[in-house]
């Protein structure tokens, strides 16, 4: 029990923080628009959310045109991808543990 | 006493904790099923492009083919050159028009099913969908155009349905995973309509028509239902 908890990521405990390593889990990469329409939540808000991830190293950041638009994406990083793991694995510990 | 009362907290603490942690790993299970899949695809869809599919293989038979299969060598040799040439028109606008109705009709019970379920239909996930279902269509549609072209007609209804199958296949990951099964089938039955090429039509209508209508009524009972 001790030990899950300790591996539970501060980061994560934030819905939507939490929401957005879930979607880029089994994306490769997802825009910003696209992010915002499943979480259902308002720019301002997804984009310190997504800030905080960045400057954690847990997600990186893909700046690019289409066409004359620009286009922002986001995709995990590696460390992201361990450290969300390892989080769910805490999760589900504690909730097996009586 | 104090002790007790902490006790107390603590336990009442730590079961709403772990009702937290708990909705916690709900919440992502479904926005990650929700991100990564096309749920919208329905049922019905597939109940009624089946339908289709039937009712065009049936006027296909009955109508342009006089209730002749194709190992019918004597119906063939008296037609002119002008009345194949119309057959094989009539043939190949039926199975057009039963395409068109058939992606119309899978469109809109999509359609329906979105805004039924607040889920968005045009998402990353659909894009990816469609792309892994273009690619082997349309890999099979030329094909078949060039398959017409050179006269190898025995092989038109078994690449329709290998190269479908194909398609359902390479796209299930990005929708239900019942589409791997049904499109396994579809490969199948390409298969077998490749070494019966004169009851093409049969295998035609069992793999557009019948599959469909079964998979479909089991999905709909499955998660609609």
């Amino acid at each position: 029990m001790k030990i899950a908890i300790s591996s539970l990521n501060k980061l994560f405990e934030n819905r939507v923080r939490l929401g957005i390593m879930s979607v880029l889990m089994v994306n490769d990469t997802f825009d910003f628009n696209s992010l915002k329409e499943a979480l259902g939540v308002t720019d301002g808000n997804l984009a310190s959310h997504l800030k905080a991830l960045e400057e954690n190293n847990l997600i990186k950041v893909n700046k690019q045109f289409i066409g004359r638009k620009p286009n922002t994406s986001y995709s995990v990083t590696p460390d992201g991808a361990r450290s969300f793991r390892l989080h769910l694995k805490a999760l589900e510990e504690i909730i097996k543990s009586q | 006493m104090i002790l007790l009362c902490n006790t107390k907290y603590f336990y009442i603490y730590n079961m709403e904790s772990k009702q937290n942690y708990y909705d916690d790993l709900k919440t992502i299970k479904k926005i990650m099923e929700e991100s990564s899949r096309f749920l919208s695809l329905s049922g019905l869809s597939g109940i009624f492009a089946g339908l289709t599919a039937l009712i065009g293989g049936a006027v296909a038979y009955i109508v342009f083919l006089k209730n002749n299969f194709l190992d019918n060598g004597e119906f063939f040799r008296n037609l002119s050159v002008r009345e194949l040439n119309t057959l094989k028109l009539q043939l190949f606008s039926d199975a057009l028009i039963v395409l068109i109705l058939a992606i119309g009709i899978s469109l809109y019970f999509s359609y329906r099913k979105s805004v039924r379920h607040g889920l968005k239909i045009w998402t990353p996930v659909s894009k990816r969908l469609l792309t892994s279902l273009i690619v082997p269509l349309l890999t099979g549609g030329i094909l078949i155009i060039i398959i017409y072209v050179k006269g190898q007609w025995q092989l038109i209804i078994p690449s329709m349905l290998i190269f479908y199958g194909l398609a359902l296949v390479n796209a299930c990951k990005f929708t239900y995973n019942e589409l791997f099964y049904m499109g396994l089938i579809e490969i199948c039955t390409g298969l077998a309509a490749a070494v019966f090429p004169e009851y093409g039509i049969l295998f035609w209508c069992f793999g557009f028509g019948i599959l469909h209508i079964c998979y479909g009524l089991f999905m709909y009972r499955k998660y609609e239902g």
